[in-house]
């Protein structure tokens, strides 16, 4: 599904990924590990398409498509789902109101009809029940005032809304006490399916524990240094990434 | 037509993002051009209007010759040769007073592709409109129901013929003839407008409508809305303006007079989307307007509420006079400046009476090249005691060749006075908008669902019936301002 090859990305001067080269099929869920500041959200925004990010050199193909060549809102439309390490605020604008707005456009994108404010809204209460998202809270602005759990699980509401065929989790674990992130992770976990496929990123092998991945990938300046299966986590845990980089990759 | 001919036009139509700009093609019977006293006579004489009211424009046009133009706002325009223009413009054939069935067809329609419809749809909205074509009143709808509740709702022309009394008591008397430059133009010349008077007791039954419409070329337009809400009544107004896309710049000076007696409250929006000129700054309306409310009596209120979006300049201060103890002013604005547009708006809330009270919430939005200020004062008299004012001026900036000004004047010469001012400034962030284009919504609409975010608390104001459309209009403004 998702076919990244030799990736190379500046933002400005800088180089930040350096030849990164990933795969992952459908019905799979990948891990991305690694060190502070080794590119991981830098690799979440060039996937979602954000500006600002010059691609160099390689390419990121997805269902057989060009991803580099498509607007943020097409990728959207067509099922690339990114959830936010810092979901923004939108003053004035309420959670349902995004919520509607946000699904509309996609499927207005795809060719589908807009759906009106009762259905919309009778899919969102089914969705926002499992993961504790109050009816309070979708009447409050976007993410104003919210804690970091409500906003994390408002990105994973968003996902199970908009049933991507891609979804980035960018450090979802970020901030989440261990109720909280449990919450969150059986949130994912419900969406695991045979024709989605996860990215996971992470800094910690903490969330691995809830979320277990098919394959975890170490990624370190900008390159994918170490792969391996879930067993990965628990020798990094163990012995820090230090260990890893040290080893020629 | 040549190819390129063609490529231009096709091009100039994808650009127009300012529907109202057509041109209703309609005879008209038009004043000399230029001002003078025999204009002056012209329009009185075309009114059919009594010898005092003539007295009344004359006085005003005398004093004017001696006024000088106000260059204190933070806008620039050429000079305006007021010899170059028309101040009369009517539709031939338009009898003084006539039902719907007798108003011309393509004056009708006009109002139809405005998205007025004055015939039986408007019936469903439950507004009375009264539709103000150049310089004349072309319909009222509803007169008949207003009527049985007392409520007089007509244009002011034929409020001057048919209740004199009323209008020699108000006129003027909260903008007088000598208030500025642009009111002291209007008291001469003005044509025509709205007058509302709202018996002792009574709850209008309805919103009330003016809707303007610049058609003619060259030609100014001079409203005069002169609002009476007596002791304990209530009435919720609101006008609508727009014009056709001309290269030339064209002048609209009214004057809005609100008073509200004892208990009476009125309420008084305005979606002005005047032509704003295009996106080089070339042609569009100057708007120079005088609105002013006097809350006269005890416990009275006046609120204002705006979304000012079209204009090429905008130059208005919608203000609230607090006579009577424990009244209540309110100005809640939005004001959208695209490409070279300018607005210096604001209010003035002058606290004469005790316990008063006023609340200012203002939010500017600049895009492209526009200069976007608030200017507001707040002024506490001396036996204003326990005056309290809240003004929170909030200013949206979309991308970095614009700007936004807050200008708040505050005197205070009573010791009990509470004053609140907040002010902010922001950018619509880059963040903010990879969110929304990340969750699948194109730019432009991501913009406008930021903007009404921002403008939230002002659009909450307006009537229902307007405020679906003012939100519309906002996104519409700024279309294409995120390069």
């Amino acid at each position: 599904m998702l076919e990244i090859k030799n990736l190379h990305v500046s933002v400005g001067d800088k180089e930040i990924l350096k030849g990164l080269t990933l795969s992952i099929k459908a019905g799979e869920v990948h891990a991305i590990m690694g060190p502070n500041g080794s590119g991981k959200s830098t690799l979440s925004y060039v996937l979602a398409g954000r500006a600002g990010y010059d691609i160099t050199e390689g390419s990121i193909t997805y269902n057989g498509e060009d991803l580099v060549a498509l607007a943020p809102e097409v990728r959207a439309a067509k099922g690339v789902f990114l959830a936010m390490q810092y979901p923004v605020e939108i003053p004035g604008v309420t959670t349902m109101m995004f919520l509607k707005t946000a699904l509309n456009s996609q499927r207005r994108a795809r060719g589908e009809s807009d759906l009106d404010a009762v259905a919309v809204l009778k899919l969102v209460r089914a969705k926002a029940k499992t993961l504790n998202v109050s009816e309070e809270m979708l009447k409050r602005a976007l993410n104003v005032g919210f804690s970091g759990g409500e906003k994390k699980r408002l990105e994973i509401l968003q996902m199970a809304l908009f049933e991507p065929k891609l979804a980035v989790l960018d450090e979802t674990d970020s901030g989440l006490d261990i109720d909280a992130l449990k919450l969150v992770a059986e949130g994912v976990n419900a969406l695991r399916d045979p024709s989605r496929a996860m990215l996971v990123i992470t800094h910690y092998q903490r969330l691995l524990d809830y979320i277990v991945p098919d394959r975890i990938h170490v990624l370190a300046r900008g390159r994918i240094v170490a792969e391996g299966g879930k067993e990965l986590a628990l020798e990094l845990e163990a012995k820090g990434y230090e260990h890893i980089l040290k080893e020629p990759a | 037509m040549s190819i390129a001919a063609e490529t231009k036009t096709q091009v100039a139509e994808i650009g127009d993002k300012y529907k109202y700009g057509f041109v209703t093609d309609i005879e008209m019977e038009m004043a000399p051009k230029g001002l003078s006293e025999d204009t002056v006579r012209y329009i009185s004489a075309k009114k059919g209007e009594p010898e005092w009211m003539l007295e009344w424009r004359l006085a005003a046009f005398k004093r004017w010759g001696a006024m000088k133009e106000p260059n204190w706002a933070r806008v620039h325009y050429p000079r305006i040769d007021y010899q170059n223009s028309y101040y009369y413009a009517a539709p031939k054939n338009t009898p003084l007073k006539q039902s719907l069935d007798e108003v011309d067809p393509k004056l009708l329609e006009t109002y139809k592709k405005l998205g007025i419809p004055l015939q039986e749809q408007m019936a469903l909205a439950g507004v009375a409109v009264d539709a103000v074509f150049d310089s004349v009143s072309v319909a009222t709808t509803f007169k008949d129901k207003l009527n049985e509740a007392g409520v007089i709702f007509c244009p002011i022309s034929e409020a001057i013929r048919d209740y004199p009394d009323l209008v020699k008591k108000y006129l003027g008397t909260v903008v007088p003839v000598t208030d500025n430059f642009f009111a002291t133009l209007n008291s001469a010349v003005f044509s025509d407008g709205t007058f509302v008077y709202v018996p002792k007791g009574v709850r209008c039954p309805m919103e009330l409508s003016t809707y303007f419409r610049i058609n003619a070329s060259e030609t100014g337009q001079f409203e005069r809305t002169l609002i009476v809400a007596d002791e304990g009544s209530y009435v919720s107004y609101l006008e609508g303006c727009t014009a056709p896309k001309r290269d030339e710049n064209q002048l609209h000076a009214a004057v809005v007079e609100l008073v509200a007696l004892d208990n009476a409250e009125i309420k008084y929006s305005t979606v002005q989307n005047w032509y704003p000129g295009d996106e080089n700054g070339l042609g569009g309306i100057f708007n120079f307007v005088t609105k002013r409310g006097d809350c006269r009596g005890k416990k009275s209120k006046i609120s204002w509420t705006q979304v000012e979006t079209g204009s090429a300049i905008t130059w208005k201060y919608p203000s609230c006079i607090l006579r009577g103890d424990e009244s209540v002013g309110e100005f809640y604005s939005i004001a959208i400046a695209n490409n070279y547009q300018q607005a210096d708006t604001g209010t003035k809330m002058i606290h004469l009476g005790a316990n008063t009270r006023s609340r200012i919430i203002s939010k500017g939005i600049s895009a492209g090249k526009a200069q976007n200020t608030y200017r507001g004062l707040v002024s506490i008299y001396g036996k204003a005691k326990n005056a309290r004012n809240y003004t929170q001026c909030d200013s949206l900036l979309i991308g970095g060749d614009c700007g936004a000004h807050t200008v708040p004047y505050i005197e205070s010469r009573n010791p009990t006075a509470r004053i609140e001012h907040e002010a902010t400034t922001s950018k619509i962030a880059e963040d903010q908008l990879f969110y929304c284009l990340a969750r699948g919504i194109p730019q432009d609409e991501a913009v406008s669902l930021i903007v009404n975010g921002f403008c939230k608390e002002v659009l909450q104001q307006l009537p229902m019936e307007f405020a679906v459309e003012a939100q519309k209009l906002v996104g519409i403004s700024l279309e294409g301002s995120v390069g």
